[in-house]
């Protein structure tokens, strides 16, 4: 189960003289419960691909499938899907609007058609899932800390039970220890959700640290699809895409060059000091 | 080039009829000084009072307290406002808000035309602004059709269009791929080594403080700490404490001496731990 893209091209302003080709035949599967990193240079087709996955945008060519029915196809529910996919903008805290931070929570439920009760329900357990603190409900979400304010505007999506949680730059703008905070919190509810999490990024070095797959977009097509291990093997050709490789493989690599016997694969920081104390005290 | 003496920035809260209600002290007692030419990295978490800082260099803030000079200007005397602005040019963290013109050239030659610049002039710097940046073939393009590295260099054209004598970049590649943020950090780099301007960048990548000739790390208002990056990210364990990292390097040299290796704190490149981990090897 899950989404999947057959083929599907997209073209912008199709038949005038702007056409311009955003994607190239891409065949995607996303499955259930995955952990998932979406990078690429600015123009390279990613913000196209993400909009595909929740109809916002529909294909040129080609099918994209939910659960294994198309959903451009007569009759498809639209709205349960935008329900399931859940989707959090670039500096999602400029779309907080309402008094207070529940009521801002409670407003993405409201639309569903869904009770008063229920949505409270809902919005309580969005607001805890992203560490949100009781004392912090009935505050105008614009008192909030930079960091608060965007696990206020995640609960806002999470709220409305998605299946798949497709986050575009979610740590942009924020210093280390937020950035930490919040990888930390989207890994966390990925495990305890058992959900599926797109991460979109530039910094490679936080998708290394924490996503299972990497899928690599470039000029509107796919070119890699992998383990992070083995994408960021590829490095060079990711420079050639506008792209760069973790600081960790870089560090490996020169390690390597200079006649250091090390495994250039390391992910992390950890990894590389206990692959690096393995061949120095042997 | 800059000299702060006993700097406090007080913010003015305001109650729901805008009466004022309190005080947050952004900044507390800073006092720094830059000379010119100097490459300037200030780091600190959100909110300590970085950003603050920088708007006070270019006289978008007045001081609450204590004085600040540009040039020997002092930014409180209202009538050497614009000599201060076209002396410490600003560039920020979105280069939408920036950009104004239609077409490249012209969003640069808007600064000098309106600093009074002949025309015959105008269109000399614009030229050459632009080909210190790299963008000078993309002259006649839309910024519109630009990605955001090229947006960035393009508002740093608009800067250095204007002669300044320093330039103070607030996060300048926050929303930038990774081949943006390394075009922006060479186009300073160059500016600062090449026409002798005097760069301050305040940066969330502390990759990018590694270039700087001096660190300030501020944090609640003050300065926490200052030195060469080599003294600053030499102190992993007191940069964590503020909320901060070193870079991956540095951080990888730390634990590897943690773990008994012999080799030194304050590593800031690859090839340093490379001759380092060799050393240890023979």
């Amino acid at each position: 189960m899950g989404i999947s893209l057959e083929k599907v091209s997209y073209v912008y302003e199709q038949g005038t003289a702007m056409e311009t080709a955003a994607l190239l035949d891409i065949d995607l599967e996303i499955p259930d419960n995955q952990f998932i990193g979406l990078i690429g240079h600015t123009g390279s087709g990613k913000s196209t691909l993400v909009q595909l996955l929740n109809g916002l945008l529909r294909p040129t060519s080609g099918r994209v499938l939910y659960n294994g029915k198309d959903i451009h196809a007569n009759g498809f529910d639209k709205k349960a899907l935008r329900a399931d996919v859940g989707l959090v903008f670039q500096y999602p805290e400029h779309q907080l609007f309402e008094v207070d931070v529940l009521s801002d929570v409670m407003y993405g439920p409201r639309n569903l058609g869904l009770d008063e009760a229920t949505c409270k329900k809902r919005a309580v357990k969005a607001l805890e899932n992203v560490g949100m603190k009781e004392k912090y409900f009935k505050t105008s979400p614009f008192d909030l800390s930079g960091g608060q304010k965007r696990r206020a505007a995640i609960a806002g999506v999470l709220a409305m039970n998605p299946r798949i949680l497709i986050l575009d730059e979610p740590t942009a703008g924020l210093d280390p220890r937020g950035r930490d905070e919040i990888l930390g919190l989207i890994s966390d509810m990925k495990k305890r959700l058992s959900m599926t999490i797109i991460l979109v990024s530039h910094s490679m070095d936080d998708v290394a640290r924490y996503v299972e797959r990497i899928v690599v977009m470039g000029n509107g097509k796919k070119v890699f699809d992998d383990t992070p291990k083995n994408v960021f093997r590829h490095y060079l050709e990711l420079e050639d895409l506008g792209l760069s490789a973790p600081q960790i493989t870089y560090i490996m690599n020169t390690l390597h060059e200079k006649g250091i016997d090390v495994e250039t694969d390391a992910l992390t920081v950890e990894d590389a000091a206990a692959e690096i104390l393995k061949k120095i005290k042997k | 080039m800059i000299k702060i003496s006993k700097l406090i920035h007080d913010y003015i809260q305001r109650d729901e009829e805008g009466n004022p209600s309190g005080t947050i002290r952004a900044i507390n007692d800073v006092s720094l000084d830059v000379r010119p030419g100097q490459f300037i990295a200030i780091l600190g978490h959100n909110g300590s009072g970085k950003s603050t800082l920088a708007k006070h260099l270019n006289a978008l803030l007045f001081p609450t307290e204590g004085t600040v000079r540009v040039d020997g200007l002092d930014t409180k005397d209202e009538s050497l406002i614009w000599d201060i602005r076209q002396t410490a040019g600003m560039v920020f963290q979105n280069p939408d808000n920036q950009i104004i013109g239609q077409v490249v050239e012209e969003d640069v030659g808007f600064g000098p035309e309106n600093m009074g610049v002949p025309t015959e002039k105008i269109w000399q710097r614009v030229e050459e602004s632009l080909k210190t940046v790299g963008m000078y073939k993309y002259r006649k393009k839309s910024p519109n059709r630009l990605s955001g590295g090229q947006k960035q260099r393009v508002s740093i054209a608009g800067v250095i269009a204007m002669h300044p004598k320093c330039i103070v970049m607030d996060e300048p590649t926050a929303m930038l791929d990774p081949s943006g943020r390394a075009d922006v950090i060479k186009a300073a780099i160059k500016l600062n080594r090449e026409d002798g301007i005097t760069i301050i960048l305040i940066t969330h990548y502390m990759e990018e403080a590694i270039q700087a000739d001096h660190v300030f790390v501020m944090d609640d208002g003050r300065i926490a700490m200052q030195g060469s990056p080599r003294e600053v990210f030499s102190r992993v364990e007191e940069m964590k404490e503020l909320h901060l990292d070193v870079p991956q390097v540095t951080l990888l040299g730390h634990l590897l001496r943690k773990e008994g290796l012999d080799i030194p704190e304050g590593i800031l490149t690859r090839e340093e731990l490379a001759r380092a981990l060799v050393r240890l090897k023979k």
